[in-house]
């Protein structure tokens, strides 16, 4: 791009602008059906004052993508390596945000997290990510990657968990969540891949022994250690505390996972993750959602009912379609092949962020840009998961697609702020 | 190589398993499973069911009956009502509050968003006194719909009544088109003819949304269709006859069957006590039901169809009949009244044939018209040769439409017993019993039990000689005739010369000097009625008067039979009520001298009481 300041020295990376686009067009075509009301009569909205439009979702969907387009331009002209100097100043100011919104903030839908300036308003969750982004990125450019300390890692946690702890304290636990994307990141620059096949483990545990009747779970992992014991005696009878160790563990887990569902998660949260165990439970109250949603979709079948004619979304069966649940809109009018579609679209952009990251020369860059494809990822993961039941109910939106200024926002920055720092990347290696 | 680039194929592989795990679910539940697809469409179609509008009713000479009116629910929509001033309420639709509270207690555990009915069934002029006020009332509004209305106070267990579909019916597979809610004919015709007066539902498919609220018709009503007015029904039952009938009824338990013996058409129908059709509609008929449905008389049971008795000396027709067929006796063979053998009704000149017999109702020769039919040395064992004859004279006996439902156009009906050789053996065991044990059938008293209807009917056969019609109530179902089964004659098996050979006895019960039934004849304005009476023992209490007949004897155009319940001898209530309503029916009026029956018939049966006779 030659009209961009001289410091961007290659060309921005166009198939990801192109991806962008492409998404948030889908997306808004989406939130336009999700909203549109069969009773509205469409030739009466060229009288309408831009006051009354902005009651419709869609319309304001039109003014959101157009802020972002000009939050794209703030982007780039502002110097890339600001985002580096600034890192930290930018947590600084984020963290001291999330600690007064709970206390200026009117609640809305049962957590104080909205800052409102006028018309606007702003999550600073949403802005936390990236922030936090910038600045674990900062943070691990500037430690020796291949040998870290055990105080470079303590500090890397601190970094990472702040947010989601002020987060949690202002009830948004959905955009807490969240931050367990950083660890794809930080297994990329180095991180044990233990640590995550222990978290897999330790998920799969849990899953077990909400399903599995605790006496079988014991049973099971008793036989499983006495077979690894017999099998591998030469080795591991060195290591027999250990392994008995191991095997306590997740059996304190098994019997452990009652206490942390009952006395530590939250009744709501508790009714969530009861509802993705056993989805006909409570189909009017709580399971509501996820019922409708998997109806909504499900209906759409191989090639779906067409733009506007899903019945599901038009008569708002779908609570949140708009928003959180607008994969439900995707699906039900697009069927199973516009979903393939919007699948493509993230593994697409996925992939050609990864890409992107992956010819950074600088450490910060690198790592950044993982950060913002597991963000994305954890987001897209989660959303479509629990509108086809597979994941519990979190409120998080899908990116580019859901409604929404902040969320939009948000993923444009994270986006672009990568597209600015790729584009001025530095030809000559740097350590790393 | 970058630092450690390798992981970014591990990274991948990540993103791609959980695409490809949505892919594969996505696939599931979108292509494969079509559940959801169903789903989608309970959630958004509504079926509205369009009830058309009920056939009427007519009796005989074309007068309407039952008819619609147009009645109105006062619906609710629990989530719509504000800050209801329910005292005021209460007041204005002039109900207890503690009522409308309970009602609207029960509209919101049945939904808060759809409208469920607070009060049913209120009348125009009821709808008028509250409808202006309504306005203040959000979430309260009025729905029309079609209820029956009467023309009559007669004829109530005939006609039946209709109510709203029970959750009970609802789950049988034969009510699965009705909706919860929905009226239905309960009993009597209203029942039997549900699927003619019902006609055919119109069924419009519309678009809803979450709310229930209509979003239009589902594919411009391609799959809509429109509702088939219910056919009328045109009664035998002559409304005046029937009404004559009930009022001389009237204060007694019992019955009256009067039939075209012609055609089985049923010309009138009372079960006593009686009560008002109007009862068992509109507002408040729960708690008129549960009255009537307390009331020691029973006037919900439909004594005609229901109450099987002994038919008494009535029965000894048939008896006669049998034995003639069979050739065990001739119209003139003689018997003595023989009081070791069963004790008679009474002294009177000796029965040298079957005509004092019948005209004398006596006992003893009737006793051994059976046991002729009976007894007849099929075995030389006597219990098997009782055993072999009870069973050839029940077949024989059940040919007059006895023992089993005659199959009259009503549900309800009751078979009767004729007690088979079976049903003694299992009494008395086997080979244990002989003809001494049953003698009380050749009499009509004992184990049988006919019904009135069944009764009327046999009197009918008589009247024809050996051929029956079905009886039924309704002769025209919308501009087309009878149902097809009662267009089908049966025969009893009786040749037509034996009935001819008790005729004369029949007569001579009504009009001959010193017969039963005098208090029956019509001789005076020119009919002469054939009739039996009878006196049914009641180990109860007080016996119940019977009388069957038919009239003009030469050319019957009625046949019919009286039941009154403990009012002793049949010849001094059920005869002269017989004779009324065959005179009603044949001349229109009542001869001046037979008024003082008019006004003493009506009133309790212990008047007729007398004294005891046999």
């Amino acid at each position: 791009m030659n009209s961009l300041p001289a410091r961007y020295n290659r060309s921005i990376d166009w198939v990801t602008v192109l991806l962008y686009l492409l998404m948030v067009g889908v997306g808004w075509l989406n939130v336009y059906a999700a909203s549109y009301s069969p009773d509205a009569p469409d030739n009466a909205l060229s009288s309408l004052s831009f006051g009354q439009l902005m009651n419709f979702n869609w319309f304001k969907q039109i003014v959101w993508i157009g802020t972002a387009l000009v939050l794209i331009v703030v982007l780039l002209v502002i110097d890339p390596k600001a985002y580096d100097t600034l890192a930290y100043g930018l947590y600084g100011l984020m963290i001291v945000l999330l600690i007064i919104t709970p206390f200026i903030a009117r609640p809305i839908a049962g957590s104080r997290s909205w800052l409102e300036l006028g018309p606007v308003r702003l999550q600073p969750a949403e802005f936390a990510k990236f922030i936090t982004a910038l600045a674990v990125s900062r943070y691990l450019a500037g430690i020796n990657l291949r040998q870290q300390s055990f105080r470079d890692q303590l500090v890397l946690a601190g970094l990472t968990l702040l947010p989601p702890v002020l987060i949690i304290a202002a009830n948004e636990t959905g955009q807490a969540l969240v931050f367990a994307a950083f660890l794809l990141a930080y297994f990329r620059e180095g991180m044990s891949p233990i640590i995550l096949l222990i978290l897999a483990a330790g998920a799969v545990i849990l899953i077990l022994a909400l399903l599995v009747p605790k006496l079988w779970l014991l049973v099971g992992f008793t036989v499983l250690l006495i077979i690894a014991l017999a099998a591998n005696w030469r080795t591991l009878r060195h290591y027999i505390p250990m392994s008995l160790g191991v095997w306590a563990v997740v059996i304190g887990m098994v019997f452990g996972v009652d206490f942390f569902f009952n006395n530590v998660l939250q009744d709501h949260q508790r009714k969530r993750i009861e509802i993705l165990i056993n989805p006909s439970a409570d189909p009017l109250g709580v399971g509501w959602n996820v019922t409708q949603s998997k109806i909504a979709i499900g209906s759409g079948g191989l090639a779906g009912k067409g733009f506007l004619q899903g019945t599901q979304t038009k008569f708002d069966f779908v609570p949140e379609q708009s928003t959180d649940f607008i994969f439900c809109t995707v699906g039900e009018e697009w069927g199973w092949l516009g979903s393939m579609v919007t699948i493509g679209l993230f593994m697409g952009l996925l992939g050609r962020i990864g890409y992107v990251a992956e010819r950074q020369k600088s450490v910060f860059g690198r790592t950044y840009g993982y950060c913002v494809a597991s963000i994305i990822f954890f987001h897209f993961c989660i959303n479509i998961g629990m509108t086809i039941g597979l994941a519990p109910v979190v409120g998080i939106p899908l990116p580019f697609f859901s409604y929404g200024g902040s969320s939009l926002w948000s993923f444009t920055t994270l986006l672009f702020i990568l597209l600015a720092i790729d584009a001025a990347r530095k030809q000559d290696l740097e350590r790393y | 190589m970058q630092y450690l680039e390798g992981r970014k194929y591990v990274v991948q592989a990540i993103f791609l398993a959980v695409a490809l795990v949505f892919a594969t679910r996505l696939f599931y539940i979108q292509v494969l499973d079509g559940s959801y697809k169903l789903a989608a469409d309970r959630n958004t179609l509504q079926r509205i069911v369009q009830t058309p509008y009920r056939g009427l009713i007519y009796d005989r000479k074309g007068q309407i009956l039952v008819q619609n009116t147009p009645v109105y629910d006062l619906m609710v929509v629990p989530r719509e009502v504000k800050q209801l001033d329910t005292l005021r309420f209460s007041q204005l639709l002039q109900l207890p509050l503690e009522e409308v509270r309970e009602g609207l207690q029960q509209a919101r555990k049945f939904s808060r968003v759809k409208a469920s009915p607070l009060v049913q069934n209120l009348s125009t002029q009821e709808l008028a006194a509250i409808q202006d006020n309504l306005i203040d009332f959000p979430g309260f509004s009025v729905k029309a719909r079609m209820a029956r209305s009467y023309n009559t106070h007669t004829m109530a267990h005939a006609l039946g009544y209709v109510g709203s579909i029970t959750p009970k019916l609802l789950e049988r597979p034969q009510y699965s088109k009705y909706q919860p809610g929905e009226f239905l004919g309960i009993t009597g015709l209203e029942s039997y003819y549900e699927d003619q007066l019902m006609g055919r539902r119109g069924v419009q498919y519309r678009m809803v949304n979450v709310r229930g609220i209509e979003k239009g018709a589902f594919r411009d009503g391609e799959y809509d269709t429109l509702s088939v007015a219910g056919q009328d029904l045109h009664l035998s039952l002559d409304s005046e006859l029937q009404a004559y009938a009930e009022k001389l009824m009237a204060g007694k338990r019992g019955s009256v069957v009067a039939l075209d013996p012609k055609t089985g058409e049923i010309l009138a129908f009372v079960s006593a006590p009686m009560f008002d059709p109007e009862m068992l509609s509109g507002k408040g008929m729960g708690n008129r039901y549960m009255e009537l449905l307390n009331n020691p008389e029973q006037p919900l049971f439909n004594r005609p169809l229901m109450a099987t008795y002994p038919p008494g000396s009535t029965f000894k027709l048939i008896n006669e009949l049998v034995a003639l067929q069979a050739g065990v006796v001739t119209p003139n063979t003689p018997f003595a009244c023989n009081f070791k053998l069963v004790r008679c009704t009474h002294r009177h000149e000796p029965p040298s044939n079957v005509g004092i017999a019948i005209k004398q109702s006596c006992n003893p020769y009737f006793y051994q018209v059976m046991r002729a039919t009976v007894l007849r040395g099929r075995s030389s064992n006597r219990f098997e040769d009782a055993r072999l004859g009870l069973g050839e004279w029940r077949r024989q006996v059940m040919k007059f439409g006895l023992g089993e439902k005659l199959g009259v156009d009503m549900g309800q009906e009751k078979k009767g017993l004729i007690p088979s050789p079976e049903f003694y053996d299992k009494h008395n065991g086997y080979h244990r019993w002989t003809y001494r044990t049953v003698y009380s059938l050749s009499i009509g008293q004992g184990e049988l039990g006919i019904t009135g209807l069944q009764m009327a009917n046999v009197m009918a056969t008589i009247a024809n000689r050996g051929w029956y019609y079905t009886p039924h109530f309704v002769r025209g179902i919308g501009s087309g005739g009878p149902l097809p089964e009662y267009q089908v004659k049966h025969t009893v098996g009786v040749e037509a010369q034996h009935f001819d050979a008790i005729l004369p006895g029949m007569v001579s019960v009504v009009d001959g000097n010193g017969g039963t039934g005098n208090n029956a004849s019509l001789a005076d304005v020119g009919i002469s009625v054939a009739g039996k009476t009878g006196t049914v023992q009641n180990p109860h209490g007080d016996d119940h008067a019977t009388f069957a007949a038919f009239a003009p004897a030469q050319d019957p155009q009625i046949a019919i039979v009286v039941f009154i319940e403990n009012a002793g001898f049949g010849g001094n209530s059920a005869a002269p009520l017989a004779a009324l309503v065959i005179e009603k029916h044949l001349r229109g009026k009542i001869a001046p001298w037979r008024h003082r029956w008019e006004e003493w018939l009506p009133g309790p049966a212990d008047r007729f009481i007398k004294r005891r006779r046999y």
